[in-house]
């Protein structure tokens, strides 16, 4: 029973981790109808400056304080972040109005390649570590009910911590802000938006920007985990079933879909991998997501989608 | 002056609906294929042939597969590196347990189980469509990457998932040197670029057409989704399938299931966009382009950045082959969505009129 709570608990975790960058995802297709295959290199590239930045700081100026030097690296990588906010608005996504769902798609995939490639010429392509001071020793907790107590890493309580305290900023800025309701016109409808003078391009570069952030949020911890190297863009493949799951137009279904997902994947292969030879992780994730949407197409959430001729 | 069509009348249904309706066309392409076959298995090099010839010719005939089912029926696949592992798995089972197995049904029966595959993963295209299914047909890449590596029945018990062939041959003609291998895929891909250019201009590549352009009006006008959709999965995991399992036993001759990785789904993608979303030249383009791409920059540009005085590394060179491939993947969706093969085609249609403009 403690294994299995411990399990849970990691998946749950490990959820609020994956729904960090699924919100990504979330917030831009929300805004803009663009499903954004650039979310995990935007991960990579805002943890990349955010490590080499932190690295560089104290080189430069001679300012030892970590804290300091961690605050200043995640201005500047957040103020980058807002640079290709813009970037990708001026250059790509202007250009591409009006065009299809799959057309987009693929733009995105190029900004992915793209981005991979300048991060990794700007910032070097070796391992780099994020310390933010998170610590990393183990707690535990309900020694009384269970032998030995269910062991859980303060590091992902902090994370999940995080996780929350980002999305419920989001869901007040979405709801309660001129700029928030601004945002979710765009989302229903861009014409109608923009006849009622919403300033299409300025929506875009917001939005943009805000999920610069969140992928800077969910880089930051990310690394702080796993170090920030080039398979951080794979956090962004294992999001992709969250994003499904939940709905694309979500940001609960983001959260909960993460929590599924995350908790589907460690429960599968705690109890089901050892039959299959294990490593089922990652495709029982997409299998999960879309096993479910042949129930219901438009996943947890979202909005069923009526087509018209 | 040369291409003109004038005076090329046709008088039956028929002559007008030719692959090539104009005659300088089909010398151009009779020639063409007179020097694939004759001219460069005499000229090209042993180097020419194992970097750039062999990939180009098997990766343009995965090429055409997969723009039959993104450019042509419009569902985005980012799964077709899977049914080029499932193609090159399949074939190889076959191969090696029937002894004797000639390698030509080998190669058919691997692009059958591909064919399997594929059409059980396209069956989410019947509920959901897109984006949606993008990452659903990611599914299948994650599970064939599981799939080949952990289940060892599949590389008939090898302990790292890699396997090999060995002795090939084609009606008693032994494929090993680089020429044969050449001559052996570019007349697989001919026989299968002329199939699947007359299915697309075809009923089903019809139906394949008004799916993609528009699928609810498609099935108003009553054309069976399921249908459609199905047979293009079919058809397009078919022949990258066949692609695949010539990779690997052709190209590859030792491989495992990392080489058929999700990078390589992404590749095939960009090179159908980079080529012509829906053309079957386009695939040539495209394939063309990113087998030379790298090979190109390793090349050139160390050397071209020393001009410079910046030194360049070989992960440098790696960085700006994305870079390059990201920013070439936007410039065409944005100037030119129909890629390579519209630029082409444009070009024919003002030589036609060359030089008189109007």
């Amino acid at each position: 029973m403690a294994f299995f709570l411990e399990t849970l608990i990691g998946g749950l975790m490990a959820g609020m981790l994956y729904s960090l960058v699924a919100l990504g995802f979330v917030l831009i297709y929300k805004a803009s109808g663009v499903f954004n295959f650039a979310q995990g290199a935007m991960v990579l590239f805002a943890a990349l400056a955010m490590a080499r930045f932190a690295e560089w700081i104290p080189k430069w100026t001679g300012i030892s304080s970590p804290i300091v030097a961690n605050l200043a690296a995640f201005v500047i990588a957040g103020a980058i972040m807002f640079v290709v906010a813009w970037l990708i608005e001026k250059l790509v996504l202007r250009h591409l109005v009006n065009q299809e769902g799959a057309t987009l798609l693929m733009a995105t995939l190029g900004i992915t390649y793209f981005m991979e490639g300048l991060g990794q010429t700007l910032f070097g392509s070796d391992i780099y570590k994020i310390d933010v001071g998170m610590p990393k020793d183990p707690i535990f907790m309900l020694d009384s009910l269970f032998q030995g107590g269910i062991l859980v890493n303060k590091e992902d309580v902090i994370a999940a911590a995080i996780a929350a305290a980002l999305v419920a900023l989001l869901s007040v800025f979405f709801q309660k802000t001129s700029t928030g309701r601004a945002l979710r016109a765009v989302a229903d409808d861009h014409q109608a938006a923009q006849s009622i003078g919403i300033p299409l391009n300025r929506i875009w570069v917001i939005v943009w920007c805000v999920a610069g952030v969140v992928a800077l949020v969910a880089g930051m911890i990310w690394g702080s985990k796993l170090g920030v190297q080039f398979s951080l863009t794979t956090v962004a493949l294992r999001a992709l079933p969250v994003v499904i799951l939940g709905g694309l137009t979500s940001v609960p279904g983001a959260i909960i879909g993460g929590l599924i997902i995350g908790v589907g994947e460690k429960l599968s292969e705690v109890y089901l991998g050892p039959f299959v030879g294990g490593g089922i992780e990652i495709w029982f994730a997409y299998v999960l997501a879309l096993v479910f949407l042949l129930f219901r197409p438009q996943g947890l959430f979202g909005e069923k989608i009526i087509d018209r001729v | 002056m040369l291409y003109r069509e004038n005076g090329q009348f046709k008088t039956s249904y028929r002559a007008d609906q030719q692959i090539f309706p104009i005659a300088q066309d089909r010398i151009a392409i009779a020639l063409l294929l007179a020097v694939a076959f004759l001219v460069v298995p005499m000229l090209a090099s042993d180097y020419i042939f194992r970097a750039i010839l062999i990939p180009f010719v098997i990766m343009a005939l995965a090429a055409l597969g997969v723009n039959i089912l993104v450019g042509y029926c419009g569902q985005i696949s980012l799964g077709s590196g899977a049914f080029m592992a499932v193609g090159a798995y399949g074939a190889y089972n076959f191969f090696v347990r029937f002894p004797g197995m000639p390698l030509i049904p080998a190669l058919i029966l691997g692009g059958l189980c591909a064919t399997f595959f594929g059409i059980l993963f396209g069956l989410p295209s019947l509920r959901v469509k897109g984006l949606y299914l993008a990452v659903a047909t990611l599914a299948a890449q994650f599970f064939s990457d599981w799939m080949f590596l952990r289940i060892k029945w599949f590389t008939n018990n090898s302990d790292s998932g890699s396997v090999s062939v060995n002795n090939l041959q084609v009606f008693g003609l032994p494929i090993e040197s680089a020429t044969s291998k050449y001559l052996f895929c570019l007349a697989l891909l001919v026989v299968v670029a002329l199939l699947a250019k007359n299915l697309v201009r075809g009923a089903i590549g019809r139906e394949w057409m008004a799916i993609r352009d528009m699928d609810v009006a498609a099935a108003v006008i009553g054309i069976r989704p399921m249908y459609a959709k199905l047979s293009a999965f079919a058809v397009s995991s078919f022949i990258v399938g066949m692609a695949g399992a010539l990779w690997a036993f052709v190209h590859l001759g030792a491989w495992e299931p990392a080489a058929f990785s999700v990078e390589i789904s992404f590749r095939l993608l960009f090179m159908v966009i980079i080529g012509g979303l829906g053309s079957i030249s386009g695939g040539f383009f495209g394939a063309a382009f990113i087998v030379v791409l790298p090979i190109v920059l390793n090349q050139f540009l160390p050397a071209f950045m020393g001009l410079f005085g910046i030194e360049v590394s070989t992960a440098g060179v790696s960085h700006a082959e994305l870079m390059i491939f990201g920013a070439l993947i936007v410039w065409f969706l944005i100037v030119e969505p129909h890629g390579l093969a519209k630029l082409w085609s444009t070009a024919k249609q003002k030589l036609r009129l060359w030089p008189f403009p109007h």
